[in-house]
């Protein structure tokens, strides 16, 4: 099993604060891997520098490594427009384009990523993608309304389907659920496991249960130093760090 | 103690009386000025009407269609002014909004902070100029300059074209319109650079995060965004090409001619009533000028009204049943 993406010494900083401090971590191809840890402990912010997306952020900047395929995105050869096709992302708030319709927002990354792409081929890929999100059924009579239109957790489905459009290699999901219902959580949720096959994902999110059941390797994160990091059940039934254990039994957070 | 909060008491209730009375006062103050305005509106738009009336009467509906301008032998057409402030606003936008959106992008999404900071000062600084020193720029400096080089350009490449043919001149519709282009960048770039500015970053970073580049996250999320600001923006720079007055009179030839090559001398319909005001002699000259000067008006109100509609109409597209 090949490790698709490893950070080594991975550090973020907003100005001069240091959010994300010297994590050393591993995400097995083919595998679902959890962030957990209490709101503010860096879990978006190192998720961010996956994509190098953190460094968008006026003032903020990493450093240290992270290797997709064992070559470090952080190498100054590379393009950081080549990683975001390789490694999609779903954010912790809904970002769809309110003026573009859809089906329009499904497909904004396929007229970035393959230019002459047929039209029959993008309905194909529209559909699908929106069905993987779950949302197909609620949409497929209107697929010309403006993104805008729907509800908050239609809307992050709709990202959802929008990152998955592309096909990106590795998947990063910043809580993906928290705006949405049972139900949809746990089409999602049904979704990690079935995307798992061909894609690497990243889950953040405060849901002990979710990544219990969705994950097969978890990373707990405390004011933005890596705690502890292990296959999902030890960390679940046997953790080793108090800090973790507290955490997860709710202790604090 | 019990005295002094007593006081206190009775002093708080006399400043609520005092500040209830003050707000009827302002409520009062301000809903006379808002009147004042709207009189004033209607006021001018009367007086216009009914010192036209002389040339309304005399000419009816063809005074917007006839082109003769001949105060010799007191015969009035308001057309060839309508061409002329129709075209050389169009020329002006033709070249205002693809490097006003150049400016105003390269502002809001290239420059760093510091510089775009500056620049954009340099560029608002640009409206501050007096119109009548463009219109001396234009006449000594830009004219010639246009005649020797863009008009000679345009016409030895494009000259098979009606409007790029004939005599190249210094003063000009399109020198006009090249003057208005400049004066209505400003205003254009710096409403256009703050619109660009409010959208939100998540717009932004959904779009870079699907791996977009710099230019397809700007096509993607800003300039979709800031639709309904740009379309404000251009109108706002249409209603500053139409009714200048000084820069194009003195640039523009004032000759009131519909000439198909743009390069011809005309006039527009606030140049000819500056020009004419002072040597009108017959009443029937000075009511067809004033005729202009409400065609004017008219021309600027449905401008405004269309912009509205214009503006709700991509408003009410986005946020599409969405509550
Ligand atoms: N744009 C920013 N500028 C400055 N500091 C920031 C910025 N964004 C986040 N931070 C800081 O970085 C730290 C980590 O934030 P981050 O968003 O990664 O937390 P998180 O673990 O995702 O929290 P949550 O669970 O609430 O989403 C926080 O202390 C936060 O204050
Ligand atoms: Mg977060």
């Amino acid at each position: 099993m090949a490790d698709k993406l490893v950070t080594r010494h991975l550090n973020a900083y907003f100005n001069q604060t240091r959010a994300v401090k010297d994590i050393n971590l591993t995400f097995p191809e083919g595998k679902v891997t959890a962030i957990i840890g209490p709101s503010g402990c860096g879990k978006s912010t190192m998720v961010r520098c996956l994509n190098r997306m953190h460094e968008v952020v006026p003032g903020a900047h990493a450093d240290g490594e992270v290797l997709l395929d064992g070559e470090n995105i952080y190498d100054s050869a590379v393009d950081p427009v080549q990683v975001r096709r390789r490694i999609g992302m779903v954010f912790q708030k809904p970002t769809p384009f309110p003026t573009m319709s859809i089906e329009d927002n499904v497909a904004a990354g396929l007229t970035l990523n393959s230019a002459g792409i047929s039209r029959a081929e993008r309905n194909r890929i529209v559909e699908k993608s929106l069905r993987q999100a779950a949302l197909w059924d609620e949409v497929k009579d209107h697929l010309r309304r403006p993104g805008g239109s729907l509800s908050g957790g239609q809307q992050q489905r709709l990202c959802v389907a929008r990152a998955l459009a592309v096909e990106p290699e590795v998947l990063l999901m910043d809580e993906p659920c928290s705006a949405l219902d049972p139900i949809s959580t746990a089409r999602i949720e049904e979704l990690l496991l079935e995307l798992k096959s061909n894609y690497t994902i990243v889950i953040v999110t405060h849901n002990m249960q979710q990544a219990a059941r969705t994950s097969d390797y978890t990373a707990f994160l405390y004011q933005g130093d890596l705690i502890e990091f292990g296959e999902t059940n030890q960390i679940f039934t046997n953790p080793k760090r108090r800090e973790t254990e507290d955490y997860i039994t709710g202790r604090f957070g | 103690m019990a005295e002094n909060v007593a006081v206190v008491g009775r002093e708080t209730r006399r400043r609520v009386r005092v500040r209830l009375f003050g707000d009827r006062v302002f409520n009062l103050v301000t809903l006379g000025l808002a009147a004042i305005v709207l009189i004033l509106l209607f006021a001018l738009a009367i007086a216009l009407i009914v010192d036209a009336m002389p040339a309304i009467r005399k000419f009816g509906f063809s005074f917007l269609v006839t082109s003769d301008w001949d105060p010799v032998n007191d015969l009035y057409g308001a057309l060839p002014f309508i061409y002329g402030t129709a075209v050389s606003s169009a020329i002006a936008l033709a070249i205002a909004v693809p490097l006003s959106l150049g400016v105003a992008l390269c502002l809001s999404e290239m420059a760093p902070d510091w510089l775009s900071r500056r620049l954009g000062f340099l560029v608002d600084l640009l409206a501050a100029i007096p119109s009548v020193v463009y219109g001396l720029w234009a006449i000594f400096v830009l004219g010639p300059w246009l005649r020797d080089y863009v008009e000679s350009f345009l016409g030895t490449y494009l000259g098979f074209l009606p409007i790029f043919a004939g005599p190249k001149v210094a003063v000009g519709m399109f020198s006009a319109g090249v003057v208005l282009a400049i004066m209505v960048i400003p205003y254009i770039s710096s409403v256009c650079t703050d619109v660009f500015r409010v959208v939100p970053p998540t717009q932004r970073e959904a779009a870079l995060a699907l791996g977009a580049t710099k230019w397809e996250m700007v096509r993607m999320a800003v300039l979709p965004y800031g639709l309904s600001g740009i379309i404000g923006a251009i109108i706002l720079g249409l209603g500053r090409a139409l009714g200048e007055t000084i820069a194009v009179a003195m640039v523009i030839g004032n000759s009131p001619q519909i000439s198909a090559s743009l390069f011809a001398p005309a006039a527009t319909l606030a140049s000819v009533i500056a020009n004419e005001f002072a040597e009108a002699t017959s009443d029937l000259y000075v009511s067809s000028l004033i005729a202009l000067g409400l065609v004017l008006l008219g021309l600027g109100i449905v401008l405004n009204v269309i912009a509205r509609l214009l503006v709700a109409a991509v408003a009410r597209q986005r946020f599409d049943s969405s509550r």
